[in-house]
């Protein structure tokens, strides 16, 4: 076995990656709740990957058969249902344990100095996730994919100037048409994931080069022992590994209860309306995206203006990638940083939250008041950001992580 | 703060969930739907249903996703059975539709947009389309409207192009308005109630129980895989709780190195 | 707070290695259930099993010695009403057969394992593909013709590799092919009926 190994290791780095990466790579032994979310969104890529190339063996990318073929897989094929629900439970795991693993580093200041290349990549993950989301929705091809495709799509019809060309151009058709579907096919199934996978290998790659941060936000490697090894570091294997697998175990309970008791999830997986076919000669009474998407889409109708609305949606998520040079404070965690970015941090969750619940809801007066209301509260965020931690009056950091 | 944090953080999260899983997806504005009285598991409500659907749906309205034997799988019953209840068509070579052919009927498109003035949908996965309260209001909400070409109209889907299909066993019943004045001042008339005028073969107790079959039946039959899926649930989570335990003993275990 | 990280404490290896083969073992038998749908949904559809189901064959108007081809599982499958002589002359064959006796289980169901390998002595039915790789063979009824000679006597001939097979299916010594062509399960639901797919009650 071991001659086996040193025949490998001659010819290609395994030990050493295996040392580099995980029995040798040292992280912070005081991580908490907040840093299961990293690798569980790596095993929901395993998954979302797996049951995607299984859905492929099966799923036609026609505008006639599209529809079809996904009861097709829901009746006909054997456990064609559970791989179908899998992948749709799969979709929305991502941004939840996504969105959890961005709030982490906004508690913990995880993407500053030296991380802002980490939280760049982190940033990408995201838009190629929302793009890999936003196609993969389409294929269903029922009233909602047809309809929200035909919206977000039209998006880029406010670019002046080459706008509607570019939106014929994106589509390749003048409406959402089954043109639309194959491309959409073609990039949610490879293109994206490619890209997707590319940047996941980047981003572990910049983490490992740099160290995790922690929720002390003390840069470990300060304190080393006479070996070079971290003080308050430990292996991430086995100790974290170890750990890991408790919250995968976690999660995936969770993760059955809703495949197997409530796949549609009252609306927010599998839309009612997504199960009528789609027709191009009739819009849904209400549409609205899925619910990762609706705190932006509750941003883009606040405003009454169709390209300083999509400026203002893409403004939001922009700012996001811009965050390590807005946020000015030497200090990471928010256990040692002030009130004021406790509460600016504690009005920007709410603000999320808000905007999400209201981009799911159909525009009323009330609606787009407080649209708007959260929307400023969005952005003030980052302003009052800028401005306060610059000097902003923190609490001693300790040398070593406590516990 | 950190508790703090979280607690707000988790509790706007499950806000947004709570309130916007309220909103029925489809309910036209203000029409009440009234629960369906249903259970999947029972299957002899399903086999009532399943009649009621091939004897009064099923020869405009298609279920073209869904198998004849897999409704004989399903339902406890025989292959013959089925045959005898709901397979009414020949295929393209004259021989009577196979059992394991999907649901389809014989009128064309061309003929239903001539009869009714649209395509009749497919009622595969209606139920999940509609939601099972939206159907069991809607089967019971037809009522006499002279207007209308099929003379009858529906309060929860206003100009429905279908004919009030089940008029002999619920009988025909008149819509009773009142006037409401509404949030702009202008008065309306809406309809408060109905009232049956020409009984049908049913009392409203047994009307009520027969659509409660029929939705049960359309439930299933938008997901046949339900109750199989929901025995396999439970088995699914018992198996993780055991890997939980292990998972968490041998974390203990090593964490034993760990000193804080 | 200490700094250590491993503990001067005495590690138990011994329950570590129970919990490590522990939790592996039930991760493994997870892993494997896990694996069960992935694998079952390459099974035929309920689509492919229905398009797969039995079919029936009247050859009421068939030709005495002519072939016809049905579909069966998008298989082509062979209806052959033989001649008296073709008849006659299956057992002329037998010493230049690999199997003349249909001893292969797997080749015919057992109401087949007779010198015609049918239910009935006149009526050939066949799954049309060769047993070496999947050709379909050609039905070659001619006595002696140039290209296969003088000693034949009528039967099928695979045009991929040169397989012979005689007009009971059965495979010559020689040729690539192992096994005699495959006689599938029906039944006659009349006389003038056949149901290829099914052995009926009466099998």
């Amino acid at each position: 076995m071991s001659s086996l190994l040193g025949w490998i290791d001659d010819r290609f780095p395994l030990t050493k990656m295996w040392n580099e990466h995980l029995a040798q790579y040292y992280a912070p032994k005081n991580f908490n709740f907040w840093y299961f979310f990293g690798s569980l969104a790596l095993m929901v890529l395993v998954i979302q990957i797996i049951s995607g190339i299984f859905l492929t063996m099966h799923y036609k990318p026609d505008s006639h058969l599209a529809f079809g073929s996904v009861e097709f897989i829901m009746r006909d094929v054997p456990y064609g249902w559970l791989i179908r629900y899998i992948h749709t439970t799969g979709a929305s795991a991502f941004f939840v344990v996504v969105y959890l693993h961005m709030f982490r580093a906004l508690l913990y200041g995880s993407f500053k100095k030296p991380r802002e290349l980490l939280w760049l990549f982190g940033m990408f993950i995201y838009l190629a996730l929302m793009a890999e989301a936003f196609m993969g929705y389409l294929l269903p091809w029922g009233q909602m994919s047809y309809w929200g495709a035909q919206v977000i799509t039209s998006l880029f019809g406010a670019i002046p100037v080459i706008g509607n060309d570019l939106l014929t151009w994106i589509r390749g058709d003048f409406v959402i048409g089954d043109a639309t579907l194959n491309r959409f096919f073609a990039l949610h199934v490879i293109a994206l994931p490619l890209v997707l996978i590319f940047l996941v290998i980047a981003h572990i790659l910049a983490l490992h080069e740099v160290g995790s941060n922690n929720p002390d936000g003390i840069e470990i490697k300060k304190n080393k022992d006479a070996n070079g090894i971290p003080l308050d570091g430990i292996p991430f294997h086995p100790y974290y590994t170890v750990k890991d697998i408790v919250g995968v175990v976690v999660f995936l309970f969770f993760f059955a209860i809703v495949i197997f008791y409530i796949p549609a999830g009252g609306g927010f997986l599998l839309e009612d309306n997504n199960f009528i076919p789609a027709n191009a000669l009739k819009t849904p009474a209400e549409i609205s995206p899925l619910w990762y998407f609706t705190p932006f889409y509750a941003i883009l109708r606040a405003v009454p203006d169709k390209l300083l609305g999509v400026g203002t949606m893409g403004a939001s998520i922009v700012i996001l990638f811009l965050l390590p040079w807005i946020d000015r404070c030497k200090v990471k965690s928010i256990r040692y940083r002030s009130a004021i970015y406790k509460v600016n941090l504690t009005i920007f969750i709410i603000s999320f939250g808000a905007l999400a619940y209201l981009g799911m809801h159909p525009v009323t007066l009330t609606n787009t008041m407080l649209s708007r209301l959260f929307s400023f509260l969005y952005f003030a965020f980052f302003i009052v950001l800028f401005i306060t931690s610059k000097n902003e009056s923190t609490k001693p950091v300790p040398d070593r992580v406590t516990s | 703060m950190k508790k703090t944090l979280l607690t707000l953080f988790m509790s706007s999260l499950l806000a947004c969930f709570s309130l916007a899983g309220s909103v029925p997806a489809f309910a036209e504005e203000g029409v009440h739907l009234d629960k369906a009285p249903i259970n999947i598991s029972d299957k002899a409500s399903l086999r009532r249903g399943a009649k009621i659907f091939a004897e009064n749906c099923f020869s405009c309205h298609s279920a073209k996703f869904m198998r004849f034997n897999r409704i004989a799988k399903d339902l406890d019953m025989s292959k013959s059975d089925v045959r005898k209840m709901m397979i009414f068509t020949r295929d393209a070579k004259g021989a009577p539709t196979k059992i394991g052919a999907v649901m389809k009927v014989a009128m064309d498109a061309a003929y239903q947009k001539r009869a009714f003035g649209t395509t009749v949908p497919d009622l595969s996965v209606e139920a999940r389309a509609r939601g099972a309260d939206w159907l069991y209001t809607y089967l019971r909400s037809f009522y006499i409207d002279p207007s209308r070409p099929t003379g009858a109209n529906n309060a929860v889907f206003p100009k429905v192009g279908m004919p009030n299909i089940l008029w002999k066993q619920q009988g025909l019943q008149k819509a009773v308005y009142k006037t409401i004045v509404q949030e702009d001042g202008v008065k309306a008339n809406v309809i408060d109630h109905m009232e049956i005028v020409v009984p049908g073969n049913l009392n409203q107790v047994q009307f009520d129980k027969y659509t409660a079959d029929l939705v049960n039946f359309m439930v299933y039959l938008a997901e046949p895989i339900q109750n199989v899926r929901r025995s396999m649930g439970w088995k699914v989570l018992g198996f993780l709780v055991i890997l939980f335990v292990f998972a968490y003993m041998l974390k203990k275990e090593y964490w034993k190195d760990v000193h804080h | 707070m200490s700094t250590a990280k491993t503990s001067g404490n005495k590690v138990d290896t011994g329950r570590r290695r129970f919990l490590i083969a522990a939790t592996s073992v039930v991760s493994a038998v997870g892993a494997g259930f896990v694996a069960v749908p992935f694998l079952e949904s390459w099974e035929p559809s309920e689509r492919a099993k229905n398009a797969g189901a039995p079919v029936e064959v009247n050859f009421k108007k068939l030709e005495t010695g002519r072939l016809l081809t049905v579909g069966w599982q998008s298989k082509p499958v062979w209806v052959l009403k033989r001649t008296k002589t073709q008849l006659a002359d299956l057992p002329k064959n037998d010493d230049r057969l690999r199997d003349p006796n249909s001893d292969v289980a797997s080749q015919q169901p057992p109401y087949a394992k007779n010198e015609y390998r049918s239910r009935k002595a006149d009526l050939l039915v066949l799954v049309g593909i060769c047993t070496h790789l999947g050709c379909v063979p050609t039905y070659r009824p001619d006595i002696g013709p140039e290209d296969l000679g003088a000693d034949w006597l009528g039967g099928f001939f695979c045009p991929c590799h040169s397989s012979r097979y005689d007009l009971a299916g059965r495979v010559f010594k020689g040729v690539p092919a192992p096994l005699n062509l495959l006689v599938p399960d029906y039944y006659y639901v009349n006389d003038d009926v056949i149901l290829i797919g099914e052995s009926g009650g009466k099998a």
